[in-house]
């Protein structure tokens, strides 16, 4: 049977896996900010006595090649990836969000300008033009961070720039120009306040993408120094172990894998909320 | 779709691509580092020799002369040599493109099949539960990394059953695990957009036109929902081949295969910059011409969309 009629709208607080998502990305913010009372050994205390444990009594994640616990550094290595995709989404929407409203609701020249620019960078796959920025800064946590942010812009600035014109086209923005109100004016105070449902989701999703890709570039060695605990290179360093301890390297990927799942929920949680699909 | 419509297009192609080439261009300008040092470091040449080498390569030019060279050059399909193996960039890349081809293609063909058949199914079934499972794995796709999800392949399939080799390649049972890894991601981005739009489509009035017409649903679902459906299904794929290009980055490296990702990563390991600028820029071209298909085949698709040419 096909269903022809279209669904209702439903607010956050009625989308129950929207609340797990948020609830999930709070218990690993927390975690990560609690580190030091949590797992106060450290991420790097080893134990070669203990290495390659099994999940169990003592570790409740298992231990690594080295006998160090996988739950203390997947803890502690919240702290790397979060901090490194926090960088990186504020600098994604930190330029790519005046880009894309100054594009939409200025017009004109301006806009070309603008767009072409985004337009070029945009021909370069994110992935692409992150791991090019990694070979002109060279390897580290912080040029990653640089490189994911700066990859992840040119969309921003895209999905910002069309929800922008979607807006402009609304009658309340011509009784604003009536009264006469500067285009700056109408840009930050009626422009930006009824984007801002769309442009918060976007970002949830961007939140995921740079998750993903820094954690790559993390797992492809081009990251956090050799044993740091961030989640993409524990990742890398438990795949030598695949047959032998394969906890290594599952429980990072699902940490990961949930966090940003959740980001993804909360994302589409708030569009439906707002009533877009 | 005019001839004029297909011009403009291509000259929108030519500036995209003239601006990528030249920030490929600047990138490797700002680059610290010596490249006649990186290339001599390991036999520990004299300045003289380094000096030597740097009036070989060009690099004592003004830019704007190396800029107009490089730009000449990439006109004529040359895109530099090696720094490391001094061998010329465009070779190498041609080594490697088959295999990436040959993951990128099967990766797309596993992608679309699962993407399109489960967000169609997804929306005729609008908030059911197979509406949920679909959207939950779909979402769930979306978000598992594939060099996580690449390594629990090789676990199950490699390790435990031992049906399909985790490494090597050569035969279609090579190809299998790193395409349906970089497919099954895919699909969920493809799924998810196929279904907003079949969903949308289905309460179109020239939809509720066909059925009272007495159209069997069926036939009104393929002809005239996904028919229109389809086009923005073939944006996503278009789009897609850009996660695609970064995927095979990290697809090759889980399973070991040959490739442009595997030439890429080690270019950038060893900082051998005229690789990586022409594996990019190879990239870039690609990319941007996925999508002048991707354009083509969604006018052919939707006849509304050819009179609405930019």
């Amino acid at each position: 049977m096909i269903r022809w009629a279209a669904p209702p709208r439903r607010p956050l607080r009625r989308q129950p896996a929207t609340l797990v998502a948020l609830a999930w990305l709070a218990l690993v913010v927390t975690a990560a900010l609690a580190a030091p009372a949590l797992a106060p050994q450290g991420p790097l205390a080893a134990d070669a006595a203990r290495a390659l444990l099994p999940p169990g009594r003592g570790a409740p994640l298992g231990t690594d090649f080295i006998g160090r616990d996988i739950l203390a550094r997947l803890v502690w290595g919240g702290r790397w990836t979060l901090q490194m995709s926090a960088v990186a989404l504020a600098l994604a929407v930190g330029l790519g969000l005046p880009v894309g409203l100054s594009a939409g609701s200025l017009g004109g020249r301006v806009e070309t300008l603008l767009m072409r620019l985004v337009d070029a960078l945009l021909a370069f796959p994110t992935l692409l033009l992150a791991l090019t920025v990694v070979a002109v800064l060279g390897r580290g946590l912080g040029p990653v961070a640089l490189a994911v942010g700066l990859a992840s812009a040119p969309p921003y600035a895209r999905v910002a720039r069309s929800v922008t014109r979607e807006v402009r086209r609304q009658p309340y923005i011509l009784a604003a120009r009536a009264v006469g109100a500067s285009s700056w004016r109408i840009a930050l105070r009626h422009i930006l306040p009824n984007a801002a449902p769309t442009l918060i989701a976007f970002a949830a999703t961007q939140f995921g993408w740079v998750l993903l890709n820094g954690a790559a570039l993390n797992f492809l060695g081009l990251g956090a120094p050799l044993g740091a605990p961030e989640w993409g290179a524990m990742l890398a360093e438990g795949r030598g172990y695949l047959r032998d301890a394969p906890w290594a390297s599952f429980f990072p990927g699902l940490v990961l894998t949930l966090t940003v799942l959740s980001a993804n929920l909360v994302s589409d949680g708030l569009q439906e909320a707002s009533g877009q699909q | 779709m005019t001839v004029r419509y297909i011009g403009q297009r291509l000259l929108e192609v030519l500036l995209v691509l003239w601006l990528a080439a030249t920030l490929a261009f600047g990138a490797l300008q700002w680059a610290p580092g010596d490249p006649a040092q990186v290339l001599l470091a390991a036999s520990g040449a004299s300045p003289q020799e380094v000096a030597a080498l740097r009036q070989r390569l060009g690099l004592d030019d003004p830019p704007l002369q190396q800029y107009l060279r490089y730009l000449l050059d990439l006109v004529r399909g040359d895109l530099g040599r090696s720094w490391l193996h001094g061998r010329p960039v465009g070779r190498m890349i041609a080594e490697q493109f088959p295999s990436t081809a040959a993951l990128a293609l099967a990766a797309t063909s596993i992608g679309v099949l699962l993407g399109v058949s489960l967000g169609t199914l997804a929306a005729i079934r609008r908030t059911t539960w197979l509406d949920k499972a679909i959207t939950a794995l779909a979402v769930l796709g979306l978000s598992t990394p594939i060099y996580w999800s690449g390594l629990l392949a090789i676990l199950l399939f490699s390790l435990t059953l031992r049906w399909l080799p985790a490494t090597g390649e050569g035969t279609w049972r090579h190809l299998l695990l790193p395409a349906l890894t970089l497919g099954i991601t895919l699909s969920g981005a493809i799924a998810r957009v196929v279904r907003v739009r079949v969903g949308e489509a289905l309460s179109q009035p020239y939809v509720t036109a066909a059925r009272a017409r007495g159209l069997p649903p069926l036939w009104v679902l393929v002809v005239h929902v996904l028919r229109v459906a389809l086009g923005p299904a073939v944006a996503v794929t278009a789009l897609q081949f850009g996660f695609l290009l970064g995927g095979a980055v990290v697809t090759e490296s889980v399973f070991a295969r040959r490739g442009l990702g595997r030439l890429l990563l080690g270019a950038i390991v060893s900082r051998d910059m005229p690789v990586v600028r022409g594996v990019v820029l190879v990239g870039a071209l690609s990319y941007v011409l996925v999508n002048l298909l991707g354009d083509a085949v969604q006018a052919w698709l939707d006849p509304r969309l050819r009179d609405r040419a930019p």
